[in-house]
């Protein structure tokens, strides 16, 4: 059953979202709440989701307090009132 | 340019330190229109390497918050190069996510710190000034 989600948007995604900070979104999962994101900002689609649908590694998302990465990943449930974050990864050399 | 309260300046310097032998890395939060630096977040180092640094994602996170509740936000981040010259490696280059974001590189290889920052775009690398400022400033642990 999808939940309505709040998402917190980086600054760099936020001129693809028409300057929001936070869209909401209905989702099961993270997988869907990213594809939502693309499906209504085509714009962010490089940037959160590689071509064949995995989690792009230059983005970090959370679902409350916890990266997905360390969770289940796409496949990580979101219900309703949780608060998803994106932010860039930073890291270089 | 980046404006680097003195307080501020020497923890990152001395984090750095610290981290030897590996790289250290944090973000820095401040106003984006200026450059001036009001906090400091030193952060884990995810890939633990002394080539190349991955800020801890959930230090990163909190350091985002904190600076939101502070009413700031985060502008820039900050490395160290353990054994190379202060200036950006093609990995910085390819990996920085923000055109908007200062890019600060603390060279360790010689007896000296040597602090750069730097505007990375499109593949362009733009060395900017770093003033470091007399006044007091907050510092803050993540």
């Amino acid at each position: 059953m999808a939940a309505a989600v709040d998402v917190r948007l980086p600054t760099v995604l936020r001129s693809q979202a028409g300057g929001q900070s936070i869209v909401t979104v209905k989702a099961s999962t993270i997988g869907d709440v990213l594809r939502e994101l693309v499906s209504e900002f085509p714009g962010m689609s490089g940037q959160l989701l590689n071509d064949d649908g995995s989690l792009h590694r230059f983005v970090n998302v959370y679902v409350n307090d916890d990266d997905v990465r360390y969770l289940e990943a796409l496949e990580t449930p979101v219900r309703e009132g949780d608060e998803v974050s994106l932010l860039p990864a930073v890291a270089g050399g | 340019m980046l404006r680097l309260p003195r307080a501020l300046y020497l923890q990152m310097v001395a984090y750095c330190i610290t981290g030897l032998p590996e790289e250290a890395c944090g973000v820095l939060a401040g106003d984006p229109v200026s450059g001036t630096v009001d906090r400091l977040y030193p952060t884990r180092n995810e890939a633990a390497s002394a080539r190349v640094y991955t800020v801890d994602s959930r230090d990163l996170l909190q350091a985002d918050r904190d600076a939101e509740r502070n009413g700031t936000q985060l502008i820039g981040v900050f490395h160290s190069h353990t054994h190379t010259d202060a200036y950006p490696s093609p990995t910085d280059v390819d990996q920085a996510p923000d055109l908007s974001w200062h890019y600060v590189v603390v060279s360790l290889r010689d007896s000296h710190p040597v602090v750069r920052s730097y505007r990375i775009g499109g593949g362009l690398v733009e060395e900017e000034s770093v003033v470091v400022l007399g006044q007091a400033a907050v510092a803050v642990a993540v």
